[in-house]
């Protein structure tokens, strides 16, 4: 596991500048832009149009599956700090990183098998 | 700008009582006085008993630091002005063992740092023919920081990991590592791997910062590690593919 | 705390589980930290994105009407508050973490920060283009 540890990290860093970068605009749109009708979604026909690209999929994996494992990572460490559990890291290390691998396979199965 | 101050100073006297205490002391206030002042005049004037760690009185030997209202401090630092009006409590160094009022065990940062091997690591000595080692100002410039460390221990109390992480090295034992091998006449990285990127390393560090903000000295270790942790993923990537 | 050998008379204080309510600087990191969670549930939203795409327009419909719920609505605004948050603070925290040296001089943390900030602008503009209709 301590082996592991410097990769583990490397995910985190990597899922961290991705949410850093991307997700704001992604929320802002989404979540309260579109639903508000302050600014007008693209529509069905064109985000379907626009995952029918191998480049938005890659895009969409990176954004889905990268951040979930900085959420395992740092919220692995926030129950060590937070609520001193480090005694149960095998369960702790099983949820959240598992948590994150099948996040990761979903949407790896669900981009993969996306109509065209 | 008044007479006096009080202070609020936590007394532990292992011979009679089991758990520490505080003790109020009037002290005048001076406007050029700092902690280190007030307890002085409380040890010359008040109550002699009273134990605690200084030296230099100037910043530079790390010796008198202690929590004042609850934050890390070099007392010889720390002006009577600053914490008006007052009550102002003084207490031992968080994180460490207490031996006796003021005065904290400090043992366990003096094995961490023999552990990361804080001088210079060479292959081979170079010999006095060969002359001396010439180093750029930019040479300098990627270690001088992590090198004005005093050993003052305010970044372990800051650190709440080092309180929550029996085996964590801590934030000055790696900026120190770090002081070395960014030197350029330094050859020891390789050893000094296993330490930092093993249980009790760069990997306990949560990057809560607090270590750099209370640091007298301006030495920002938790630069010194975060920038560890992208060479130490390297390096261990590397060990992975055989070299070393 | 530390590994120093057990003596009897030295007292050693535990560490509260409420530690990071002790100074404003540990509640903000906590904070910080607890951003991750948002993000998580925002990567969940995509993945129920996705899966509404897949089920065609009825199914899309739906998944845009649910998220015009007012509870939806609120905790889609609480997500971008602490998502926002990740981004300043990684923003920040990134520039510590780099050695940069250009030209032979260090490149000073505020280059990285502005840096970073400029190339969350863009990529931004860049996102929303791709989203919005026109």
């Amino acid at each position: 596991m301590q082996r592991l540890t410097p990769f583990l990290w490397l995910l985190f860093s990597a899922g961290g500048t991705v949410a850093a970068f991307l997700y704001p605009v992604h929320v802002a749109l989404l979540g309260l832009a579109f639903p508000l009708g302050l600014l007008s979604p693209a529509g069905f026909e064109a985000e379907r149009a626009l995952l029918g690209h191998p480049i938005a999929r890659l895009y969409l994996f990176a954004f889905v599956s990268l951040p979930l494992f900085h959420w395992a990572h740092r919220f692995r460490y926030t129950l060590y700090d937070g609520l001193q559990v480090k005694h149960l890291t095998p369960l702790i290390v099983v949820l959240c990183y598992g948590s994150a691998l099948a996040g990761t396979v979903a949407c790896a199965w669900m981009l993969w098998s996306f109509p065209r | 700008m008044p007479e006096s101050v009080t202070l609020v100073v936590t007394r532990y006297r292992p011979e009679q009582e089991g758990e520490p205490t505080t003790q109020s002391y009037e002290v005048p206030f001076r406007k050029e006085w700092v902690v280190l002042d007030a307890l002085n005049h409380v040890k010359d004037r008040l109550d002699g008993s009273l134990s605690y760690r200084w030296s230099c009185r100037m910043g530079v030997c790390g010796s008198c630091g202690m929590m004042v209202n609850g934050e890390p401090k070099l007392t010889c630092g720390a002006f009577l002005s600053e914490f008006l009006p007052g009550p102002i409590r003084v207490e031992p160094l968080r994180s460490f063992p207490v031996i006796r009022d003021l005065v904290v065990d400090i043992g366990d940062f003096l094995k961490k740092l023999r552990s990361v091997r804080p001088w210079l690591v060479r292959e081979r000595e170079k010999p006095l023919e060969e002359g001396e080692f010439r180093q750029t100002p930019e040479q300098l410039d990627a270690f001088k920081p992590f090198s004005m460390c005093i050993n003052c221990l305010l970044c372990y109390s800051a650190c709440p990991i080092y309180g929550l992480e029996p085996s964590f090295v801590g934030p000055a034992a790696i900026a120190l590592a770090q002081r070395y091998n960014m030197d350029s006449r330094d050859q020891g990285a390789a050893v000094r791997h296993d330490v930092l990127s093993g249980k009790g390393g760069i990997w306990e560090c949560t990057f809560v910062g607090e270590c750099s903000e209370v640091c007298p000295k301006h030495v920002d270790p938790a630069r010194a590690i975060q920038q560890y942790k992208l060479t130490g993923v390297l390096r261990s990537l590397l060990s992975l593919g055989g070299g070393r | 705390m530390s590994q120093t050998a057990y003596h009897p008379r030295w007292h050693r204080k535990p560490m509260s589980v409420w530690w990071w309510l002790e100074k404003p600087a540990y509640a903000r990191f906590v904070l910080r930290e607890i951003s991750s969670v948002f993000v998580a549930l925002f990567a969940g939203l995509t993945l129920l994105h996705v899966q509404a795409l897949r089920e065609g327009p009825d199914g899309h419909a739906r998944f845009v009407e649910w998220l015009r719920r007012p509870g939806v609505l609120a905790l889609d605004a609480v997500i971008l508050a602490f998502v926002l948050l990740h981004a300043f603070t990684w923003f920040h925290l990134a520039a510590r973490a780099v050695a940069l040296r250009f030209m032979g001089r260090r490149v000073p943390d505020g280059a990285i920060v502005a840096g970073n900030y400029a190339a969350f602008l863009v990529a931004s503009a860049v996102v929303a283009f791709f989203l919005t209709r026109g």
